[in-house]
């Protein structure tokens, strides 16, 4: 349930005026819940970020889903490349 | 990606069934200035919680939707995980916080001037809320009263 609870906190702090971007590695139930900006991730549940010490993953993830932060119309949905998600 | 396949059965009938909620935000809001100017603040799901905090209540039917304040100061190395979830693998973010709370990712990038710097303060709630009321009515606005009081100009949201 943590993919609705991440959707719906980002929706309340949206719409207060701060831009927001989420990770999801769920797309089925984020679809539904319908949030902003998302960078969908193919990687396991609990894994949002990629590899526990991969340090490269972490931080190519991390720039992809910030990046999305400038965008505007909304809602801004991406799936992360498959060339950061090999990363080493 | 993950999938609803995934999960056991009992998560996976659940989940399949369950009536999602959604809060609307449109039209959204802007970047007020470049990215490499701008303070980021993290929410994480994963229920990280500090040890000298009151730990997540597993008790409270529909999940307990309070949340802590993670210092970015914190050594993240000593946070504990309020998750009793089995419906993921914990091993990556028990190895790894960074996984979910990429505060020394972030570090790294305020450094090589790609983002303004990190808030002071991160928020951590425990996702596994099935009855999200209060989440959505109390505690997911307070945090958002928090963001713009301590001017917080942008936010990542993870999951576990």
């Amino acid at each position: 349930m943590c993919h609705q609870s991440v959707g719906l906190i980002q929706s309340i702090i949206e719409a207060s005026g701060i831009p927001t971007v989420s990770i999801s590695l769920l797309p089925e139930v984020t679809r539904k819940v319908d949030p902003p900006r998302v960078l969908f991730v193919d990687r396991p549940l609990g894994f949002p970020l990629g590899e526990p010490g991969n340090q490269n993953m972490q931080r190519e993830i991390l720039r992809e889903a910030l990046a999305l932060l400038s965008e505007f119309p909304l809602p801004a949905w991406l799936e992360a490349e498959q060339k950061v998600l090999s990363r080493q | 990606m993950a999938s609803l396949d995934d999960l056991k059965l009992p998560y996976r009938l659940f989940m399949r069934a369950y009536p999602y909620r959604k809060v609307e935000w449109r039209p959204g809001a802007t970047l007020k200035k470049p990215l490499r100017e701008a303070k980021v603040a993290v929410v994480t799901t994963a229920g990280f919680f500090l040890p000298a905090q009151r730990p997540f209540d597993d008790s409270i039917r529909g999940g307990d939707g309070s949340f802590r304040e993670i210092p970015a100061g914190a050594d993240l190395d000593s946070l504990r995980i309020g998750h009793k979830s089995d419906s993921f693998d914990h091993s990556g973010i028990e190895a790894d916080k960074n996984l979910a709370l990429p505060l020394d990712r972030m570090r790294e990038m305020r450094t090589e001037g790609e983002i303004g710097g990190l808030a002071n303060i991160h928020y951590s709630f425990m996702g596994s809320i099935i009855a999200p009321k209060r989440l959505i009515a109390e505690s997911a606005p307070a945090v958002a009263r928090l963001l713009f009081e301590r001017e917080v100009d942008a936010v990542l949201l993870t999951p576990v």
